[in-house]
């Protein structure tokens, strides 16, 4: 399909920018065939592929300014708690998943319909081009773009014989006539072409196939703790829109180890050196366990699901008595890493202590600092003086309220603190742990101790179905992309009329470049000299020596 | 050396990078100036040269064949090649030509032979950085050493082609370039050298970058070719090239616009293989998405489309010149825009080091 289509379109003029004269004198209306092959026409000319690629590096660009739904939803809960106004229309926009909106699919359907109208035509057109012979000779040679004339010691048979083999050699496709050669070469410029049209669309299915059927989920495990693959073990998960919870692979897995090592010299002091996870993992139930080293850019692939170490922190474990004197929580608490000193924030919510419910918030400092004008920090990520800085709470949770409560928060509309001790440091009493040290809450409400450090892990599980296509589909994609670009399709012609009584030859040499950027006075001279060589050796030599 | 003499080490030869770099964009200048020709006692501004005229007035000065540059094509718009077997960038003056010829020889040479020398530090420094860390790496896992690489990458470029198509005339500008970019990764990028952040341990961070690296040089090369197309463009339909002058002797219209083509369909397929075959791999390894819409990746996905976009106009719509020229420059805008706007303005972009 080329352009020459819309001009053929007896109403092109009507799209375009021509004046309107109004109905009473416009064109006759069309037909529903005539419209619908106008449309068709219109849909898979080049400039409407080309108006459409730039619409759909448009419609990619507000993805990467608003935050999305599928990839940051906490950012995207926050952005919406600061824009309330703006939010709803966000939102009727379909700006918060771009790339699974209503505009943004049609953007690219609308691309692919144009592609295959584009490509399918011209694969007819490539194959009939394929099987013909090179076009014939023109008449006068000397008005293409690169011509030659020079005589040779040869007959014009001979001559004639020596430009086959020379066009021949240089890998032209050669159709010897009366008194010329036709030749033509790079036919795979446009199978390249065609490869890469075909590829995109490939890759294009391949993609939205993985969109559809796959997953992605998040997870925190803390060290020594197990997940098994079932929506409810997730903490958060986006599946795509035709995945459906059986499709998810039965793997178990426990975390065994954890090891992370941080930089404790040189200017980037601190910065984690490396962080790897030991787990050890069966694939379906019954399965015999495996064990494997899982470590950022070393994931465990599965069967239908790969599991990804992103992310780690701690979580202090802590046992926590009621007023009765009795255990009312023992566990480890996920604390989430606030910087890169890995000082972390949590909550400890004791439902079950009596008299009343006990809650705590605050962070932990795996490497305790204290100044009075920063309070409580972390000097370094590693747990080399860890510490729990908690204000302890009591009353109400809110727990039986029914509505869903992030286990990082504290609900503390029916919350009250202790007073402190000491007003000096603040009006509420704050605890300063570190591990082994019991504290007594005051009231006879409580105690806590801080038994010992442990870490988690944040797992990301998921599955893109039709990834290696899509691999296949871009490889194959760059192949016929540069084919398409750094073969040249060319055309030459050789004729010969004897002088001399036919012990000499005129030879005419004509070439025609069928793409840009190509450096046909070069292929010209080769030809030529190719030739020329052999009819007279010496002659040939010097000739080379002239060139270099 | 140790560890911290070879990050110091790499310090100062960017520091005399840039110093040479600038010691050849003078040079350059100089070629620039001494190539200039002086008007003729009382003919006031007769230099300048109506680009729709072939003749050169009478100015004895002017090389013959940088008038012949002048000629007007008889239309770019249908084919650049023509059959005529002289190299399609007429761009210096014949040495054999006097004094002038011979002073813009002299100082282009130095030019390029600084810009060498500056290369090779830049080069030292690169290596050096790498040495520079412990365990020794790729000198490209921060934005700061990743402009390094990329100011690389677009003077290689220019020097590894220059020979092949005669591309002195660009020394001033890339020079320049190296100069502005090389102070701004000083002054706002700099980080002492160190050990890579887990998520860059991966063979793949040497694929990745460098295959980014080398399609960017090839874009910036190609969109200085393009922009210098616009100028001259402009500048001629205005007859306001001045013989002589250093639009005057860039190569004409079609032999830039040529190139800007060819850097492009160079750039293109390696900038195809950085953004959607290496980056998604290795992001199916570290992220487990191979594309997830990060930002940088969308930015990616837009700049290969604008490319895309160019090479598809220039083939089929035949798109020459001014709009395929401009085209070119958004894409190189949407490039320069996914290295420093993502990571500056955005912010929360998985690539956050790069």
């Amino acid at each position: 399909v080329t352009t020459t289509d819309q001009a053929a379109s007896p109403t092109s003029g009507a799209g375009g920018a021509a004046p309107n004269p109004g109905p009473p004198t416009g064109p006759p209306a069309l037909g529903p065939v005539e419209l619908a092959r106008w449309g068709w026409r219109q849909l898979t000319s080049m400039r409407t592929a080309l108006v459409l690629l730039f619409l759909l590096a448009l419609a990619a660009v507000p993805g990467s300014v608003v935050p999305q739904q599928n990839i940051d939803a906490i950012a995207v809960s926050d952005w919406k708690a600061q824009h309330p106004g703006l939010t709803p229309v966000y939102e009727a926009l379909g700006l918060f998943s771009v790339y699974s909106s209503v505009w943004f699919s049609a953007v690219y359907i609308l691309l692919m319909v144009s592609l295959v109208g584009c490509v399918v035509p011209r694969l007819r057109v490539y194959w009939r081009g394929m099987r013909a012979r090179p076009p014939t000779t023109p008449h006068r040679l000397s008005r293409l773009p690169a011509y030659r004339t020079f005589e040779v010691e040869l007959s014009p048979d001979a001559a004639l014989a020596r430009g086959v083999a020379v066009l021949r050699r240089r890998r032209y496709r050669v159709d010897r006539l009366e008194d010329s050669v036709a030749a033509e070469r790079g036919y795979l410029r446009e199978a390249g072409n065609l490869l890469f049209h075909l590829s995109v669309i490939v890759v294009l299915v391949a993609f939205a196939a993985g969109q559809l059927f796959g997953y992605k989920g998040g997870v925190i495990t803390v060290v020594g703790q197990g997940f098994s693959n079932s929506l409810s073990q997730y903490d958060d998960f986006a599946p795509g829109s035709l995945f459906g919870p059986d499709d998810l692979a039965p793997v178990n897995l426990t975390i065994e180890d954890f090891d992370v090592s941080f930089l404790t010299s040189g200017p980037q002091l601190g910065q984690p050196e490396d962080f790897r996870a030991r787990v050890r993992y069966s694939e379906a139930p019954g399965e015999p366990e495996r064990t494997y080293d899982l470590a950022v850019n070393h994931p465990l692939n599965l069967d239908g699901v790969s599991v990804y170490l992103v992310g780690h922190g701690y979580a202090p474990v802590v046992t926590v008595r009621d007023g009765n004197g009795d255990v009312a929580y023992r566990g480890p608490v996920v604390f989430l890493p606030q910087d890169s000193s890995f000082a972390s924030f949590g909550v400890v919510k004791v439902p079950d202590a009596v008299p009343e419910q006990l809650g705590f918030e605050g962070l932990f400092l795996p490497t305790y600092g204290f100044t009075m004008e920063r309070g409580p920090f972390s000097q370094f990520p590693d747990a080399l003086d860890p510490v729990l800085s908690l204000v302890p709470y009591r009353g109400d949770l809110g727990l039986d309220s029914g509505s869903g409560q992030s286990v990082y928060q504290l609900e503390k509309d029916e919350l009250d603190t202790f007073a402190s001790k000491d007003e000096a440091l603040g009006a509420d009493a704050r605890i300063k742990l570190s591990p082994g040290e019991t504290v007594e809450l005051p009231d006879g409400a409580g105690s806590i101790r801080f038994d010992r450090v442990q870490r988690w892990v944040k797992l990301q599980v998921s599955d893109s179905p039709g990834k290696g296509i899509a691999l296949a589909g871009v490889v194959l994609g760059i192949l016929g992309l540069m084919g398409s670009l750094f073969v040249r399709p060319r055309r030459a012609w050789v004729r010969v009329r004897p002088a001399d009584g036919g012990r000499r030859t005129v030879v005419e040499l004509a070439g025609l470049d069928r793409s840009s950027g190509g450096d046909l006075g070069a292929e010209i001279d080769e030809l030529e000299r190719g030739l020329r060589a052999g009819a007279a050796d010496e002659d040939a030599e010097r000739e080379e020596q002239d060139r270099t | 050396m140790t560890t911290a003499d070879f990050a110091a080490f790499s310090n100062n030869a960017i520091m005399f990078a840039s110093i040479v770099y600038a010691l050849a964009f003078l040079a350059h200048v100089a070629e620039w100036a001494a190539g200039r020709p002086v008007p003729a006692a009382g003919h006031g501004r007769q230099d300048v040269v109506d680009a729709g005229t072939t003749a050169s007035r009478g100015n004895a000065e002017v090389p013959a064949a940088a008038a012949a540059s002048l000629a007007p094509r008889p239309s770019h718009e249908t084919r650049p090649v023509s059959a005529d077997p002289s190299p399609p960038y007429p761009t210096h003056p014949d040495p054999a030509e006097g004094s002038t010829g011979e002073r813009v020889e002299k100082w282009g040479r130095i030019g390029v032979s600084l810009t060498a020398l500056a290369v090779l530090l830049h080069l030292a420094a690169l290596v050096t950085r790498g040495l520079g860390s412990d365990p020794v790496r790729v000198p490209w896992g921060n934005m700061y050493e990743f402009t390094l690489a990329g100011a690389f990458g677009v003077s290689a470029m220019y020097l590894l082609l220059g020979r092949r198509y005669s591309l002195r005339w660009m020394g001033l500008p890339v020079t320049g370039f190296e100069i502005v970019v090389l102070m701004l990764a000083v002054l706002l990028l700099y980080v002492p050298a160190g050990p890579l952040v887990p998520a860059l341990h991966s063979y793949w961070l040497v694929i990745h970058v460098l295959a980014a690296v080398v399609a960017t040089g090839a874009f910036a090369v190609g969109s200085l070719a393009s922009a210098l197309y616009l100028v001259k463009e402009r500048a001629a339909r205005r007859g306001r090239v001045r013989t002589g002058g250093y639009l005057d002797r860039l190569p004409d219209l079609p032999g830039l616009d040529l190139l800007s083509y060819r850097l492009h369909a160079f750039g293109f397929p390696i900038w195809t293989f950085a953004a959607l075959v290496a980056g998604p791999i290795w992001a199916e390894y570290a992220w487990g998405r191979y594309w997830n819409w990060d930002p940088k990746e969308v930015w990616a996905f837009i700049t290969w489309v604008v490319y895309a976009a160019y090479l598809h106009a220039r083939a089929t719509a035949g798109w020459r010149g001014r709009a395929a020229a401009i085209i070119a420059l958004v894409g190189f805008a949407t490039l320069l825009f996914n290295f420093v706007g993502i990571n500056f303005v955005f912010g929360g972009s998985m690539h956050s080091y790069a």
